[in-house]
């Protein structure tokens, strides 16, 4: 609650025009007389100079300005452009995995044995494996311990968090837009209840709640842990999104559409949220990150989802007990989620940076 | 001022949001409003026994300092109060007969922007930062009227032509920060006329622009309730701005009304206090060296409404009576010039014959 009077009076301070600050009766009224007088003469002229200075009145910024400004930020940003190359990198992994493995042949000497990646005969405990298991020209990471060819299942692995990561974001916004929009909106008994229950829901910690509730499923796949991941991490979007709309439905300009006949749906639709939505779309960037985090923890923790899925905290997990003798098994999948949970993060970042300077 | 022969095309329909209207009730009239907000530290009457009469053609300037509670009357007309905190707790505000504050809020929503329209002191936070002009312009085409998106862009630049933006045509995709103060109210008038409402209030209108601009507004805004016969209220706190415009004038102080009439007479027979008071803080033109001054001390906290006349503490021609007894708003007697004024002060007849 107090963060709703919070924002409120900020809004105050910021929408109040210093206009009326000055507003004393009579004050410059007679001057006024005098220009109005003039304009009788000189309309044309004084319409002149007010159209010259329309042009440089560009420095006046609102949200589209405001887009265009990010951009002009953005683009000359290297690790904006580098964030942008590692997710784009990531998410092709994740949708097109054949992008990343039709030029590869891990095994040239038995093509029937690509179908699989994997043999059993080539596990790096095994004595038989190529250059025993370790990574290889032709094995670019090496083997596990099934035999499995590691290049082949870290980009296979991508699907999985990935797709966790956007799902669970993608869920949450969607949540966050519908009642976070409806709580800050019509505020009182709507607002009392959703707040209410996001507050208690906020406080449960996201991967605590998922060990619980994922301990006791028994068929863990990716649907599972994304609802899991979701049921838990929407509070924080919703309360940005509820803060949001408290925020922006104070704007004059809702205030003149309502005024000017517009409906609920139309304000909230039309104008509340595409002014307000800026700061969700950085966070849900950043929140993609986290997700494919916590779903590598979850997995770590082995709640996450189950074998024969592929995912890289399956494999992290899977390489606990051999990090000093096998490090591949480590640092390959690793590398992966932390480079996608990296570019990410970095892109939300930069997004921040460009679209909502207050938040630095 | 202007002597109107055309009547908006809104007055020529029988029902409006589907209720039979009254064909002999004014166009406008506004009784006993009362109006109240509900803070921390205490009730605000934000209005109190409001009460005007707008008829079509016609020009109301609503007169007083900041924090007369003017906007709170507007708001009350369009049905927008911030609620909470506010709430409408007494009176009337009938359109053409019909008593809006009784209509459901779907019934009340046909209204706003329709009949009764309003155009706001800064038309750069009243716009929408993220649509183009001609896009908002047209949206209320679409929302009202269900007019397809080319027909819409067509109306717009045909209403943006009639509030004199030139090149209207290439300026229908440009966003409101691209325009000058002057040129986004105009786009402002331009949506709120969009509907040929019969009723349009302007809230400060030209209080956030320069002084040349001022002038250029006011006159289209003359020019257009001219030609299109609405009834406008003005909603100002600068005299200056409405003497010229003005048919009729209300002046308020501290939620209430003080004195209503034409405004010529008001202007140069006032018969209460304050209204002295606002014209002599005015500088003259006409008068070399004139009085200029300021009405002493400052608007009272509506949370601590001053006693009696809620204006004693600051009048030069207060009495005991001021302290104890709220003056009514009446038609003050014998010496007055004309029978169409009303003013709530127990001096109104002495200060008329002192002046
Ligand atoms: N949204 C609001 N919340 C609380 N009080 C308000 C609100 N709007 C107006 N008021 C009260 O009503 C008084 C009159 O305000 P207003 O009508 O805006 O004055 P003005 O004559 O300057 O337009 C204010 O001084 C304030 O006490
Ligand atoms: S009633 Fe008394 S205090 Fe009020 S305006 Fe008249 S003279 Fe002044
Ligand atoms: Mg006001």
């Amino acid at each position: 609650m107090s963060d709703h009077l919070d924002t409120k009076h900020e809004n105050r301070d910021e929408t109040d025009d210093p206009a009326t600050g000055e507003e004393a009766v009579g004050g410059t009224g007679g001057h006024r007389k005098v220009e109005h007088a003039r304009t009788g003469e000189h309309g044309e002229l004084v319409r002149d100079i007010e159209l010259a200075d329309a042009s440089g009145a560009e420095e006046v910024g609102g949200p589209t300005s405001l887009w265009a400004d990010g951009w002009r930020v953005l683009k000359h940003k290297p690790l904006f452009w580098l964030a942008l190359f590692l997710i784009l990198a990531m998410v092709v992994m994740a949708v097109f995995p054949q992008a990343y493995l039709w030029f590869y042949n891990p095994f040239p000497d038995n093509p029937e044995q690509a179908k699989t990646f994997c043999t059993l005969s080539n596990s790096v405990q095994s004595p038989n494996a190529p250059n025993g298991g370790r990574p290889s020209s032709t094995n670019w990471f090496g083997f596990d311990i099934q035999g499995c060819d590691l290049y082949v299942r870290t980009i296979l692995g991508a699907r999985i968090s990935i797709f966790i990561g956007v799902i669970v974001t993608l869920a949450s916004v969607i949540i966050a837009l519908v009642f976070g929009t409806l709580a800050g909106y019509f505020g009182r008994s709507i607002d009392a209840v959703i707040a209410r229950i996001t507050d208690i829901w906020f406080a449960i910690p996201t991967i605590l709640g998922g060990i619980v509730l994922l301990s006791v499923l028994r068929d863990r796949g990716m649907v599972e842990v994304a609802f899991v991941l979701t049921l838990f991490g929407w509070p924080s979007m919703l309360r940005l999104m509820r803060s949001q709309v408290i925020a922006g439905k104070e704007q004059d300009y809702v205030t003149a559409s309502r005024s000017l006949g517009a409906n609920d749906f139309r304000l909230m639709v039309r104008h509340i949220i595409p002014n307000g939505i800026t700061p969700v779309i950085v966070y849900a960037t950043i929140f993609i990150g986290v997700i494919i985090s916590a779903e590598a923890a979850l997995s770590f923790l082995g709640v996450g989802v189950a074998l024969p899925n592929i995912s890289w905290g399956l494999m992290i997990s899977g390489a606990q007990d051999r990090i000093l003798q096998i490090p591949q098994l480590l640092f390959f999948p690793g590398m992966a989620l932390a480079i996608t949970v990296f570019g990410f993060m970095v892109m939300g970042d930069m997004l921040r940076d460009a679209f909502d300077p207050k938040g630095r | 001022m202007t002597t109107t022969t055309s009547v908006p095309s809104k007055l020529s329909a029988s029902t409006v949001a589907g209720h039979d209207v009254d064909p002999d009730a004014p166009l406008l009239q506004v009784e006993d409003l009362r109006v109240e907000f509900t803070m921390p530290t205490g009730t605000v009457v934000a209005n109190d026994r409001v009460n005007y009469q707008l008829d079509a053609g016609e020009t109301l300037a609503i007169l007083g300092e900041s924090g007369s509670g003017k906007s709170v009357s507007a708001q009350a007309v369009m049905g927008i109060i911030d609620s909470p905190p506010g709430a409408i707790t007494g009176g009337a505000v009938r359109y053409r007969g019909i008593d809006l504050l009784q209509l459901p809020e779907k019934d009340r929503r046909k209204v706003r922007g329709d009949h009764i329209s309003i155009i706001f002191q800064d038309a750069l936070t009243a716009l929408n930062p993220v649509y183009t002009v001609g896009f908002q312009i047209a949206e209320m085409l679409r929302v009202h009227r269900g007019t397809s998106k080319s027909e819409a862009r067509k109306v717009a630049v045909d209403l943006m032509d009639r509030v004199k933006i030139p090149s209207a045509r290439e300026r229908l995709d440009a966003y409101p920060h691209e325009f000058s103060g002057g040129m986004r109210q105009r786009v402002m008038i331009a949506m709120s006329l969009a509907l040929d409402p019969a009723v349009l209030i302007a809230d400060e209108p030209t209080t956030a622009l320069d002084v040349t601009v001022q002038a250029q507004v006011m006159d289209l805004l003359a020019e257009l309730q001219a030609e299109t016969g609405m009834g406008l209220i003005l909603i100002t706190h600068d005299l200056g701005v409405v003497a010229e415009v003005a048919d009729r004038v209300a002046v308020m102080y501290a939620g209430r009304i003080v004195e209503t009439g034409e405004i010529d007479d008001v202007y140069h027979t006032p018969t209460h206090p304050y209204t002295i008071g606002l014209m002599e803080s005015l500088p003259q033109l006409d008068v070399k060296g004139g009085r200029l001054r300021p009405i002493p001390g400052s608007p009272p906290d509506l949370t601590r409404r001053p006693s009696g006349c809620a204006f004693h503490p600051r009048c030069r021609f207060a009495q005991q009576v001021c302290v104890d007894k709220d003056p009514e708003l009446r038609i003050p007697a014998a010496s007055m010039v004309d029978d169409d004024r009303l003013a709530a002060c127990h001096f109104s007849e002495e200060i008329v014959d002192a002046q």
